[in-house]
């Protein structure tokens, strides 16, 4: 991409989208929520099926009209327990789109590529637009886009951690040989760490804890919103080079190159 | 203490072995405050430092270590605290531990719920707005058998979206049948894992067989739950080492099991007033507050739940800090929960906190904390 546009749209199974920041709704106060949508300029918000199965509270309730709801299976151990969280997400109205989450380990509840593979065949032969949360493998990734995967969510960093770009390295190649859009997931914790995702390119990102952990959540939801425009921004301008070395050679090595 | 007839042997798992080794090789007065500093300044924490933590020498450390287990509560959970509700459906019991109310010598009025007793309980308890409730009987198979307890978790499947479970330990064949039933989450309660102590405190009973108890969770997991829970009865015998086992129970399990969902519950025995000088090591709520953060940073991920025994001010602060889960609305006698069910049983303890789930609900909301009432998918 060359130019700057007006038009520059998230587009994910033929759903376009003007926000390339996508909120996860697990750890606020459902009140908090919609302050957070707005304040990000958020249309896509995920939801743990497993807290919106409550009959007390809704969270579905407090998330506006406008936003696409992008329901998860955390809580999953396997394909076939993804499968069956999605389908329940269809049967409680929550749309189309489903983000699988799929763990075996309570620890670090680090995605199960192989299995997340397997749900997504599946459910994308099932007509959901499936959203796979993985471990940035570009093996994985490939299958991936081979089942029906809509994009692909790779982890910055252990979740919950606001570390950053941790797997920078493992997500740019997804990024340069993965033609579905490439969602930054999980470890961002700050707004630059977002900017940078959208720097390299990512298509969009997505955040939970780095704002619901902020002393101002609306605030910091503001912000990211505001550095995954910068950054979406400055990947369009092309950006200049840095210089590693901090200088340019004056003595070229081609220098003695005559004709 | 050999085992009973009937009752399975893990021959194959070592963890018990594994715990006892550390618990005895675990010297609380050894470490230092340079040790506690290390441990507070490591990102992950080894089982030295959680040793370090336990320790006296943590104790001028509690501000510290309070605000870095907040740190990893909210990092793990954000702001919310699940609510559930204990419903006791039997106290027959056939166990003679001195410590407890419920044991088979104390004259206590007796009770069982029939299934229809049961169903009432439930409905009263699902009207409070609870989507989660632990089922509790005394610890006597032949007056609660594993049938029963299967029934009453199908009756509260009906009510409920997660269902846990603290009865008498049981074979793994049995906690597949209870898992079946839809019960999801198993806790047993070790009281202590000093075996010699042990004995002294579980004078008769199946009870007395501290290795049967020890696997429970794991027999627990073989059987298909999702979730095990863990807890020594804090003041029982040396509160130190009954919680560094418990916390090395727990990590070597999930360790084998990965995808073992782990909580701890944190009771202890209410010293006595002035009693300081008879037993230097009472868990007052300092050492409580102490050992709950310890549990939080050892295994940031695990479920920390916090009785009724506490008073509601301490409970509201410690689930802002590090417990994940409280219980409201709670009563321990049998049957009491509905006013159709008359005769009910004598309680097991007296409860501090006698708040109902309203109550406790707008408690967490007016303190900035988002109460849940189900994070559950039964799959």
């Amino acid at each position: 991409m060359s130019a700057v546009n007006n038009d520059d749209k998230l587009v994910i199974a033929g759903h376009e989208f003007n926000s390339r920041f996508i909120l996860g709704s697990g750890k606020y106060s459902v009140n908090l929520i919609k302050a957070a949508v707005e304040q990000a300029g958020a249309e896509i918000v995920t939801l743990a099926v497993r807290r919106a199965n409550s009959g007390t509270e809704n969270i579905i309730d407090y998330i506006p009209d406008n936003v696409t709801l992008m329901p998860n299976t955390s809580g999953a151990r396997d394909a076939r327990e993804a499968v069956r969280i999605a389908r329940l997400a269809r049967e409680m109205g929550c749309g189309d789109f489903v983000k699988i989450e799929i763990m075996r380990d309570s620890k670090y509840l680090m995605p199960d590529n192989i299995e997340t593979v397997k749900a997504t065949e599946i459910l994308a032969d099932e007509g959901f637009i499936v959203m796979p949360y993985i471990m940035p493998d570009l093996y994985t990734a490939r299958d991936l886009e081979n089942a029906g995967a809509a994009a692909v969510m790779p982890l910055a960093a252990p979740i919950g951690s606001n570390k950053g770009l941790s797997s920078k390295d493992f997500i740019q190649m997804l990024i340069n040989e993965i033609d579905l859009p490439v969602i930054v997931d999980a470890g961002l914790g700050r707004p630059s760490q977002a900017c940078q995702a959208m720097e390299m390119g990512a298509d969009a990102v997505m955040c939970n804890t780095g704002i619901a952990s902020a002393k101002n959540v609306s605030l910091m939801a503001k912000a990211f919103g505001g550095a995954v425009k910068a950054g979406r921004q400055a990947y369009l301008a092309g950006p200049g080079r840095v210089l590693e070395n901090g200088a340019d050679p004056s003595s070229p090595l081609t220098g003695f190159i005559s004709e | 203490m050999t085992y009973l007839p009937g009752m399975e042997e893990l021959e194959d798992s070592d963890i018990m072995d594994s715990v006892i080794s550390a618990m005895n090789g675990y010297d609380a007065d050894s470490y230092t405050s340079e040790d506690v500093e290390r441990a507070l300044y490591h990102d992950f924490c080894t089982e030295d430092d959680f040793g370090a933590l336990l320790s006296p020498a943590a104790a001028p450390y509690l501000e510290q270590i309070a605000q870095k287990a907040q740190q990893e509560k909210l990092k793990h959970f954000g702001n919310t605290v699940l609510m559930f509700t204990p419903l006791y459906i039997s106290n027959y019991c056939s166990n003679y531990c001195v410590y407890c109310g419920f044991n088979c010598h104390n004259d206590i009025n007796r009770r069982k719920l029939n299934y229809e007793e049961i169903e009432e309980e439930m409905q009263a308890i699902a009207a409070t707005g609870l989507e989660e409730v632990l089922i509790l009987t005394g610890e006597s198979r032949e007056k609660s058998d594993v049938e029963y307890i299967g029934e009453a978790c199908r009756i509260a499947r009906k009510y409920f979206r997660y269902i846990g479970l603290e009865i008498y330990p049981v074979n793994s064949d049995e906690y597949q049948y209870l898992h079946d039933c839809g019960a999801d989450c198993v806790t047993v309660f070790q009281e202590t894992y000093d075996s010699v102590m042990y004995e002294k405190l579980h004078v008769e009973g199946h009870k007395r067989i501290f290795p049967y108890r020890v696997n429970a969770q794991e027999r627990a997991l073989r059987g298909g739950m999702r979730g095990v829970g863990f807890g020594a009865l804090l003041g029982l015998s040396d509160f130190r080492k009954d919680a560094f086992a418990t916390g090395i129970h727990a990590s070597l399990i999930q360790k084998k099991y990965p995808q073992a969902e782990i909580s701890f519950s944190c009771p202890r025995l209410r010293p006595i007033v002035n009693n300081d000088k008879i037993n230097p090591r009472d868990v007052h709520e300092r050492e409580l507050l102490q050992i709950v953060c310890a549990y939080r940073i050892f295994m940031p991920f695990a479920g920390i739940t916090i009785s009724t025994r506490e008073r509601a001010g301490f409970r509201d602060n410690l689930v802002k800090i590090a417990a994940t889960k409280i219980s409201a609305g709670v009563s321990t006698g049998i049957g009491s929960h509905s006013e159709k069910v008359e005769n009910a049983g004598d309680d097991q303890f007296v409860i501090s906190d006698g708040r109902t789930v309203d109550e406790v609900f707008r408690a967490l909301e007016a303190e900035g904390m988002q109460p849940v009432m189900n994070d559950y998918i039964y799959v």
